[in-house]
């Protein structure tokens, strides 16, 4: 009957369960009230800052550290206070933590040795592993004979080699060179989903978290500022430090005019007094003049040379272009426009150079409202 | 998964703790609590009464006044000494390329592993009024008399320095090389002189380097004993007044001196803590080159520079060579002359043969190992319970373990020969003091520290996730200790272990005031033979201790050179 109750149960919930994890180490509060849901199958991503809580988080879901409050639930079970060793979980660390005393092939057969496996069963599951991860022939090298991205491999190949519940992934890219860390990520999620398992990843690079993950949670101060999809965060980010931590921003101060229509509002922009309109999505029901921040990326910002002689119309501003400054793919212009200071990026920068006057545009599509 | 109910906590909360911290916490109590409790007790009690009049006595006792004086007064100037030789050396040695450089370092640490009492016997040979150096002279200038006398003060402070000076020479190498080439060279370009960049940038950073050698050097001198014993003349230590109350009987009188010598040990520890504490240096774990090796390009300064390296390098090398050299003597051929006269194996196959000699070198052996082993297995407990983290009180641990180490070797002894040499709360009618375990249990409590150290330094250097690693593979407990932790610390654990055998094969101060007659160690029948003058044999035993120190230290070395990697 119980296993009836637990089996639907586990049916209603997601995989992974967080609620309202806290933690402190003396006075830091490190984790305050954390609560988030992986489904089975997911890549689901930590970031933030360093120093954020996402280790934390990260390391409680491990059993490396034991929260002070709230409760961790995998598959409808509490594990909270189950120690690492009995979890099953594979986890990668930031050092790889590869046992220097042990070669490819004992590492990798480490987890498989604890569970005292045959001799046969064991090799078998090296190997796979090993072969996983591209690293056959391997097994006899001492890990301090491989490159850093060789080291890498065997980590995760340990990892899975245990057939864990849940892979955990502590920043393992972050001491990779950029070249092998973008080929790196593209193995690991294919890896991943192939062999259907859950992950759970914390990183601090907002690209690599976009590039992997099914969904994310932004973390801040110890507590989860947004969860989301990379695409919606990115888009529909709803708090400032959610907008300034993903990608640039154009952070404008404004107060809001009117609601005349359903669909759009408009503003009046602190600095350069600009009308301008935002099509205001769900939640945007912000009181009348009273300031707020608006956002917009610097590649959603149109810009027309002035000699277009163009009628001004809607969300167009005149300005000055202050500095630009050449990136390869992109070209980065400062703008600005009567004291408010935009930032635009450019794919052609063909023509317009500092110190000339342009118009911009702000698409209201494109405008969003923080919280 | 079968029930969560049951959880073994592996990070969260160890059942292995209970029973580490119960070994910890008998041992510290049996070893290093009770003794030292025992030890203040007795100093103020007389005839059953409670009273200070032992240490009315001291104070009114002008000849233990002036021990207590001349024993801080001996340690400071021994520091300044060793300064003056060690700081310089490091210098030349760290900052310098010069020919036979790497061969000079080397020998320069050489008098750290001579045991003192071995250094004594090797200083009486070749300094000493009847040996090598006095006769050489006497016989070239023609002399009635020896030239000189190995007595005093400058005897003391002589040796004092020749053993005592690597301290600062090892440690202000291991700063120099710290040190960040780049600040030198940015005080350089921001128009520093030479002069300025040593006092305003080397210098300050050397701090820590230069106070725990002068902690060390000023420590081992107040504990010093076998010189004063031998050369002292004059100088009666604070080591040599506890050592003869105890020869006359005198409990209290002993047990009061040593109170104040444990004193103004652990005062010296704490004031250079402090010190060190009241200043704020920065860990130099920047990233940061250390300074290349400047080559002395000038022909004749480099002939200078490995001139002096080689002089210095026989200077060095000089007690051992005597040593050797009165080792092969036969008995009774060196007596007026410069040089022994007859040579013989005779002293070697004496102590190889005679039954009664080989047991002494088999005593040694034995009580060192023992005592070296107990402290690797006990290591193991304190270095893995003083890890946890969340531990209460593993600052308290970890400083009752440094107690026995910062307190002379005489103090040990007295105050376990006091705690166990009656019945008592702890051991019941059990007497330790008269047994053979006696030597072995001080040896334990004596140089332990050095073995946990070890152990600490290596557990500090493995990186904690490689458990945590292990742990997320599901290894338990038991498992993570065997496959991983004690793989990686094994190398540092057992050249701790070897430093402490090789220490304790050595030992002499604190031996002496509680050997059984039955049970010798090496370090007695030295002072035995050298009080019947059989100086060969002395001699002999002496090289044979340096054979084996030798051997331990070069296998420690290889092993330390093996966790480094």
């Amino acid at each position: 009957m119980i296993q009836c109750i637990n089996f639907f149960c586990a049916l209603l919930m997601s995989f992974l369960s967080l609620q309202n994890i806290s933690k402190r180490y003396g006075a830091t509060r490190a984790v305050v009230d954390v609560s988030l849901e992986v489904e089975r199958g997911e890549f689901f991503g930590l970031l933030g800052p360093s120093g954020c809580g996402k280790t934390t988080t990260l390391r409680m879901v491990a059993g490396l550290e034991a929260p002070d409050s709230g409760s961790i639930m995998l598959d409808g079970r509490d594990i909270t206070r189950l120690a690492a060793d009995r979890r099953g979980f594979g986890m990668v660390f930031q050092s790889y933590a590869l046992f220097p005393h042990l070669n490819v092939f004992e590492n990798v057969a480490f987890g498989l040795r604890a569970r005292h496996l045959s001799q046969k069963e064991i090799a078998r599951r090296v190997a796979e592993a090993l072969s996983m991860v591209s690293l056959n022939g391997y097994e006899r090298r001492g890990v301090d004979e491989l490159s850093g991205g060789q080291q890498q491999r065997v980590a995760i190949a340990r990892a899975i080699s245990i057939e864990p519940r849940l892979l955990l992934f502590d920043e393992p890219l972050s001491n990779l060179d950029v070249a092998l860390r973008e080929e790196t990520r593209t193995e690991l999620r294919e890896l991943v989903k192939r062999l259907e398992l859950t992950a759970l990843y914390v990183t601090h690079d907002q690209e690599e978290a976009f590039a992997l993950c099914d969904r994310i949670s932004v973390m801040s101060e110890g507590r989860i500022l947004q969860t989301g999809t990379p695409r919606g965060l990115y888009e529909q980010p709803e708090e400032i430090r959610v907008a300034r931590f993903l990608g640039r921003n154009n952070l404008i101060e404004a107060v809001r005019l009117s609601a005349s229509h359903a669909e759009a509002s408009m503003f009046r922009t602190v600095e350069g007094s600009h009308t301008l309109r935002v099509a205001t999505h769900v939640g945007a029901n912000l009181p009348l003049n009273k300031p707020c921040q608006l956002a917009i990326r610097p590649e959603h910002i149109q810009l027309y040379r002035e000699s277009n002689e163009r009628a001004t119309t809607e969300n167009e501003l005149s300005a000055r272009i202050t500095s630009v400054s050449f990136a390869g793919a992109t070209t980065t212009i400062k703008l600005d426009a009567d004291g408010l200071a935009l930032e635009a990026l450019l794919l052609q920068p063909e023509g317009f150079a500092s110190g000339a006057s342009v118009t911009v545009r702000l698409p209201p599509e494109r405008i969003i409202i923080l919280k | 998964m079968k029930t969560i109910s049951k959880h073994s906590r592996a990070f969260i909360l160890h059942p292995s703790s209970l029973i580490l911290a119960l070994v910890v916490g008998v041992v510290l109590l049996y070893g290093v609590i009770y003794p030292s409790l025992r030890l203040l007790l007795a100093s103020l009690e007389r005839g059953g009464a409670w009273t200070l009049l032992n240490y009315v006595e001291v104070l009114r006792e002008r000849a233990i006044l002036e021990a207590t004086f001349y024993s801080v007064w001996l340690s400071v100037l021994t520091v300044l000494f060793c300064a003056l030789v060690g700081v310089p050396l490091a210098f030349l040695f760290e900052r310098y390329e010069f020919p036979a450089r790497r061969i000079f370092s080397v020998m320069a640490s050489l008098p750290l592993v001579l045991p003192p009492l071995v250094g004594t016997v090797a200083f009486i040979f070749l300094c000493g009024e009847s040996g090598i150096l006095a006769r050489a002279v006497q016989h070239l200038l023609n002399l009635k008399s020896a030239p000189w006398s190995l007595r005093g003060w400058g005897a003391l402070l002589l040796f004092h320095t020749y053993t005592m000076y690597p301290f600062f020479y090892v440690l202000t190498g291991a700063g120099l090389r710290r040190i960040d080439a780049g600040l030198g060279e940015a005080a350089r370009s921001l128009g520093a002189r030479p002069a300025r960049v040593l006092f305003r940038v080397v210098l300050p950073q050397l701090t820590p380097s230069l106070l725990a050698a002068a902690l060390l050097t000023f420590m081992t001198s107040m504990a010093s004993f076998s010189a004063p014993l031998f050369f002292g003349g004059g100088v009666r230590v604070l080591t040599l007044e506890i050592f003869n109350a105890r020869q006359r009987s005198d409990a209290p009188l002993a047990l009061t001196e040593t109170v104040v010598l444990a004193v103004i040990s652990l005062g010296a520890l704490i004031f250079f803590q402090r010190y060190e504490g009241t200043r704020r240096f920065v860990a130099a774990a920047m990233k940061g080159a250390p300074r290349r090796r400047q080559p002395i390009r000038s022909g004749a300064a480099r002939v200078i520079a490995a001139l002096c390296g080689a002089i210095f390098t026989i200077m060095l090398a000089l007690p051992v060579i005597t040593l050797l050299l009165v080792s092969f003597a036969r008995q009774g051929s060196w007596t007026t002359e410069a040089l022994p006269s007859a040579y013989t194996f005779e002293n070697y196959s004496r102590i190889l043969t005679e039954e009664d000699a080989l047991s002494v070198l088999f005593n040694s052996l034995k009580m060192s190992a023992l005592a070296a082993i107990f402290a690797l297995l006990w290591s193991l407990c304190v270095a893995s319970l003083v890890s946890r983290r969340k531990l209460r009180g593993r600052r308290i641990i970890s400083l009752l373990v440094l107690v026995p180490w910062a307190l002379p070797g005489t103090v040990v002894a007295v105050s376990i020969a006091e705690s166990y040499g009656q019945p008592n709360p702890l051991t019941g009618s059990f007497i330790l003091v008269g047994t053979f375990w006696i030597l072995p249990v001080i040896y334990f409590l004596r140089f332990m520290p050095l073995v946990v150290r070890a152990v600490q330094a290596s557990l500090e250097q493995m990186d904690p996730s490689l458990e945590e690693a292990a742990a997320s593979l599901g290894a338990r407990g038991w498992r993570r200790f065997l496959r991983v932790r004690l793989p990686l610390i094994w190398p540092g654990a057992l050249a701790g272990t070897l430093l402490a055998f090789v220490i304790a094969l050595g030992e002499y101060v604190a031996s002496v005031l509680v050997y059984v007659p039955a049970n010798r160690p090496v370090s007695i029948a030295i002072a035995a033979e050298m009080r019947d003058f059989n100086l060969g044999t002395a001699a002999a035993y002496g090289m044979l201790l340096i054979v084996l120190i030798a051997l331990s230290m070069t296998v420690a070395a290889r092993l330390e050179r093996a966790s480094k990697v």
